[in-house]
């Protein structure tokens, strides 16, 4: 029973809860059993020990399955509840949760517990979700791989060697793992994306705004948004409809109404639909571009599949794609560093006295804090975007940056006038070996090459698996792009496509998945 | 205590012989609006520490500021009453540094995007000669918290045992107001700063936009000075490249404004003269001393690495808002004045004693309280004038309304009290004893003027003074002063003096109690 719980999806799980087949208190207790089964140990600082996935930083059990028993309760006397009420979600550590630690990967807010709920965290609370825990993630989103996580890395639960993604490695690898149905991302460059192309799963970076940024730890602000993550674009879908609308509390968010992404979801037609391959994402295998052969196998065939079920496929040039990284790494650091300087030991998480000072100034205290407090990525980013914002400086680098970030939205606008969806992989290869490229910054950033435009522009873009590369047998995942305030063009795409593909695959990519070590004992 | 070791300064004589200077003036405004810039937190002067804050105020990880409209809408009012630009398009930006008392070391502020640029403020000086102001910009931006240094001698940072830090104030709105380079002061410099900001204080609180306590804090004056020499007769003053300036901080009130300024350009002169060159730095103003002493240096600017604020829209006005609210502007106060002066018929001189008396609003007041322009004029310049300077309090801070002073001169006009009794009725009021009317029944000021009383009284006076009163009966009826004195020290003052008058004339020569009262 439990094993088969765990398998099913968000929407199977709604069905059968109101149909009270099924308690949330049975489907939130399979739920924790596989987290204890499969996510293995962390010592007493939170690092992670031993084998597992490692995709949970923090497990809220008693508050799970008491959440779990009051909606039971709520259903048994008969109260109408929200879509997926006692549906369990895990929500990535980014986003601020009353009482539950709220680190971002990062030692420097060891030990703090918000005092508030991010406005993602109270919609989900009110629609009566079960909240399993927090998921690890590169230190304040700083990643492709969760390697920069001050906890440890997760591991890809299709191969324990190898990275899950990043920077929401942990939300990915718990889906992928079935430790969770659901779970929340957010996305500054395919922090998304790319760990859902990478584990198998299905990951959405809504339109900029859409859903409120208010308690998510900010990493670059005109970039960053919060996303669903699901293992099916219909689970992805009603998560969305939770997660998105106006909120008040957050300036940059969207009035407008939000897009019927579930009824997209199941609409199942995509004929006469004109879909735009990227000739700057697509690579070409022979000249050695970066993008992994199989990757590009993969991709091709998903655009044969949608063709096969009625698009029309058309080339298009975005040539503002190719410098589209050089400005998103002066925007994000520009940004980073200063959101960043809030974390100065003075009224929140870790403090350190520096050593070998009798009576140390506010300064240096600041200094000691940040210095153990960081990890070298948040450093190297912190110093790049102060160096790109100094006087001087500024036009060369960070206003250079803006101007591109305009050219890649006109590039966007021109492209979505021939195109009513846009097409590329969501990563240039699968998912690479722990530790392969740690120590080679540059190599890490182009795992995001893909994903980066959407977030200079501001439009959705949409990861779903593609198959499995011949050469490693890991997922590729297929990018969907569509115009800002258009989400729902995601859903309708990415169903159609799933279906085919599950057709020519014989069930969910998922199901190829080998079993996860057990945990010794 | 610092103790202060004075900078040797030059006569002031010898200052603007040999020196031009040029004013700058940065003036922040605390706004009163009911909530804080970017948050819902209220905004209480003197609260309990760390009251009045949220996650958005604290800085905590994940929170975000939204705009307060009335703060837009008071910065528009303040732009549009400078005579400013209102910007079509603007924004806020991130200005970075670390600092305690900054939630989230940077301060949301506009940078090269104010919501009012290009104004002007016309100020009257003691004179009556009025001298335009250019001002640069205003903009807004947020307070920061406030720094409490427990322990060690001085009261500063360094030195300190410890440091606490209230978040109170962490985020309330601010209007920075921006001099452009103010040039043809000459030796009238320190005066026309001072001028200008009382001119800025009466119309900031003319907009009701804020308290403008110099005290509280409410209104805070950075002054920039520098000299450059005096150009040869015939000469372009306006050619001579500007001096290095100084910028003098802590200047919080409007006399400090002026002594400040006349401190710093004796000092500097004493610099220049001398062959040193002035520092750009940071200067504190010392009340008690007189003097400024140095604080940072700016020689080396820091670096604030100033970007558009990612997470806050930009701003657009409404057009068609901006018109509305320049429409309901009120008067400037320099042409209320003058109609104020044509209303109240007094001259240039008086209206000028009026102005210097900081009486405008509070003569108004009184009027429209129901007085009539010339008592409520006489109490506020004379009586009460007197009263403030002996308790050394600023007019408008004595312990008094307008409605309360009509109400006093409204009992002298019935005749319930007479002017010496108004004088301890007031003595009354001020001392926090109630309304005119409650101070008169409390200490029982009532004018005596029941015949049979005042009767006895005058025939005592009679009696006891037979030679006056065989004067008045021989027709001497000015000789009635003496008999009136000695009835209103025998009724302690509390007495009509006119009916007393009238009852000795009765008695001593009927043919003059009429009329003569
Ligand atoms: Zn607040």
């Amino acid at each position: 029973m439990a094993e088969e719980l765990i398998r099913r999806t968000a929407a199977e799980l709604a069905g059968a809860l109101t149909r009270r087949e099924v308690s949330s208190v049975e489907v939130t207790r399979a739920h924790l059993d596989r987290i204890a089964a499969v996510d293995g140990t962390r010592d007493a600082d939170g690092v992670a020990t031993g084998p597992g996935v490692h995709a949970f930083l923090h497990v809220s059990a008693e508050s799970a399955l008491a959440e779990a028993a009051f909606v039971d309760a709520a259903r048994a006397a008969g109260e109408t509840l929200p879509p997926l009420a006692g549906v369990p979600i895990a929500v990535k550590d980014v986003m601020t949760t009353r009482g539950v630690p709220t680190t971002c990967g990062s030692r420097i807010l060891t030990g703090w517990v918000p005092p508030y709920d991010a406005t993602v965290v109270r919609k989900l609370k009110e629609s009566r979700l079960v909240l399993l825990g927090k998921t690890n993630m590169d230190e304040f989103a700083m990643g492709s791989s969760t390697e920069h996580s001050a906890y440890g890395p997760t591991r890809n639960p299709w191969d324990p060697t190898r990275i899950p993604g990043g920077s929401g490695g942990g939300s990915a690898a718990a889906l992928a793992a079935f430790e969770a149905p659901l779970a929340t991302g957010t996305d500054t460059g395919g922090s998304i994306r790319q760990p859902a192309s990478v584990t198998g799963t299905v990951g959405v970076k809504p339109t900029y705004g859409a859903v409120s940024r208010y308690g998510l730890v900010a990493l670059a602000s005109s970039l960053d948004q919060a996303g669903p993550c699901a293992r099916t674009v219909l689970d992805t879908a009603l998560l969305h409809a939770v997660m998105a609308g106006h909120d008040p509390r957050d300036s940059t968010s969207l009035s407008d109404p939000v897009p019927d992404v579930v009824a997209a979801a199941t609409t199942m037609d995509v004929s006469g639909m004109r879909i735009g391959v990227v000739r700057e994402l697509h690579g070409d295998a022979e000249n050695g571009s970066g993008y992994q052969a199989g990757v590009l196998r993969r991709f091709d065939e998903a655009v044969e599949a949608l063709v096969d079920a009625g698009a029309k496929v058309v080339e298009v040039s975005c040539p503002s794609f190719t410098t589209a990284l050089a400005a998103y790494y002066l925007i994000l650091p520009s940004e980073a560093s200063s959101n960043l300087a809030k974390f100065d030991a003075m009224r929140y998480g870790l403090r350190v006295r520096p050593e070998g000072v009798s009576d140390p100034t506010a300064e240096q205290v600041m200094a000691a804090s940040r210095a153990a407090g960081f990890g070298d990525e948040v450093k190297r980013r912190i110093i790049l975007g102060a160096y790109a914002l100094s006087s001087g400086y500024y036009d060369a680098y960070y206003g250079s940056a803006q101007k591109v970030r305009t050219l890649v939205q006109r590039d966007f606008a021109a492209a979505f006038a021939e195109a009513d969806v846009l097409v590329s992989p969501t990563s240039p290869t699968t998912a690479f070996p722990l530790g392969a490229k740690l120590d080679d910054p540059l190599s890490m950033y182009l795992q995001d090459v893909a994903t980066i435009p959407a977030n200079l522009a501001g439009v959705p873009g949409m990861s779903l698996p593609a198959g499995l590369a011949d050469e490693d047998g890991l997922p590729v995942g297929v990018q969907i792009l569509a115009p800002a305030r258009a989400d729902d063009r995601l859903y309708r795409v990415g169903a159609v496509l799933e279906a085919a593909l599950r057709g020519r695959w014989g069930g969910p990519l998922l199901d190829r998945i080998p079993e996860f070590p057990p945990l010794g004992g | 205590m610092t103790t202060t070791v004075a900078e040797p300064v030059r006569d002031y004589d010898e200052v603007t012989a040999a020196f031009d200077p040029v004013l700058g003036l940065e003036v922040h405004v605390e706004l009163n609006t009911a909530t804080k810039m970017f948050c819902g937190c209220t905004t209480i002067f003197g609260a309990e520490p760390n009251s009045q804050v949220c996650p958005v105020c604290l800085g905590l990880p994940g929170a975000l500021p939204v705009l307060n409209e009335i703060g837009l809408e008071s910065a528009i009012r303040i732009g549009l009453a400078l005579n400013c630009t209102i910007a079509e398009r603007c924004r806020f930006a991130r200005k970075n540094y670390f600092y305690p008392d900054m939630p989230k070391n940077f301060q949301t502020s506009q940078y090269d995007e104010p919501i009012a640029f290009d104004g002007h403020l016309d100020v009257e000086l003691d004179d009556g000669t009025t001298f335009r102001v250019p001002v640069e910009r205003a903009h807004m931006e947020e307070d920061t918290g406030k720094s409490l240094h427990v322990g060690g001698a001085t009261g500063r940072i360094h030195g300190a045992d410890y440091s606490l830090v209230d978040y109170n104030r962490a985020g309330i709105p601010l209007i920075e107001i921006v001099t452009k380079p103010v040039e043809g002061a000459g030796e009238r410099a320190p005066e026309i700063a001072r001028a200008y900001v009382s001119a800025l204080r009466d119309l900031l609180r003319g907009l009701r936009v804020s308290d403008v306590r110099m005290e509280q804090g409410s209104l805070r004056c950075d002054a920039n000075i520098s000299l450059r020499p005096k150009a040869a007769p015939g000469e372009d003053q306006s050619a001579v490249p500007f001096g290095t300036r100084s910028e003098t901080k802590n200047v919080n009130s409007l006399r400090s404004v002026e002594r400040a300024i006349r401190y710093e350009m004796t000092r500097q002169a004493d610099r220049l003269l001398s062959g040193q060159r002035v520092v750009q730095e940071t200067r504190h103003w010392h009340e008690d001393t007189g003097v400024t002493t140095s604080g940072r240096s700016k020689e080396e600017a820091e670096d604030y690495r100033y970007f558009p604020e990612p997470d806050l829209v930009p701003i657009v006005p409404d057009p068609a808002r901006v018109e509305e609210l320049r429409a309901l502007l009120p008067e400037p106060p320099g042409v209320r004045r003058k109609r104020l002066q044509a209303e109240w018929g007094i001259s240039d001189l008086e209206m000028r004693d009026v102005v210097n008396a900081r009486a405008v609003e509070l003569i108004e007041a009184t009027i429209t309280a129901g007085a009539t322009a010339a008592t409520a004029r006489k109490w506020w310049t004379q009586e009460l004038a007197r009263q403030a300077k002996t308790s050394g309090v600023e007019l408008a801070d004595l312990p008094i309304t307008p409605a309360q002073v009509a109400a006093l001169q409204a009992l002298v006009d019935a005749g319930t009290i007479n002017d010496k009794l108004a004088r301890q009725v007031l003595e009354g009021v001020l001392a926090g004893e109630g309304d005119p009317k409650d101070v008169v029944a409390a200490r029982g000021l009532k004018v005596v003027s029941d015949d049979g009383a005042l009767g006895n009284a005058v025939d005592r006076a009679i009696e006891a003074n037979p030679e006056v009163a065989e004067k008045i009966r021989g027709g001497k009826v000015a000789a009635a002063g003496a008999l009136v004195g000695s009835v209103m020290r025998d009724m302690r003052g509390q007495a009509d003096a006119a009916k007393v008058r009238s009852l000795i004339l009765a008695r001593l020569a009927p043919g003059e109690a009429d009329g003569n009262g």
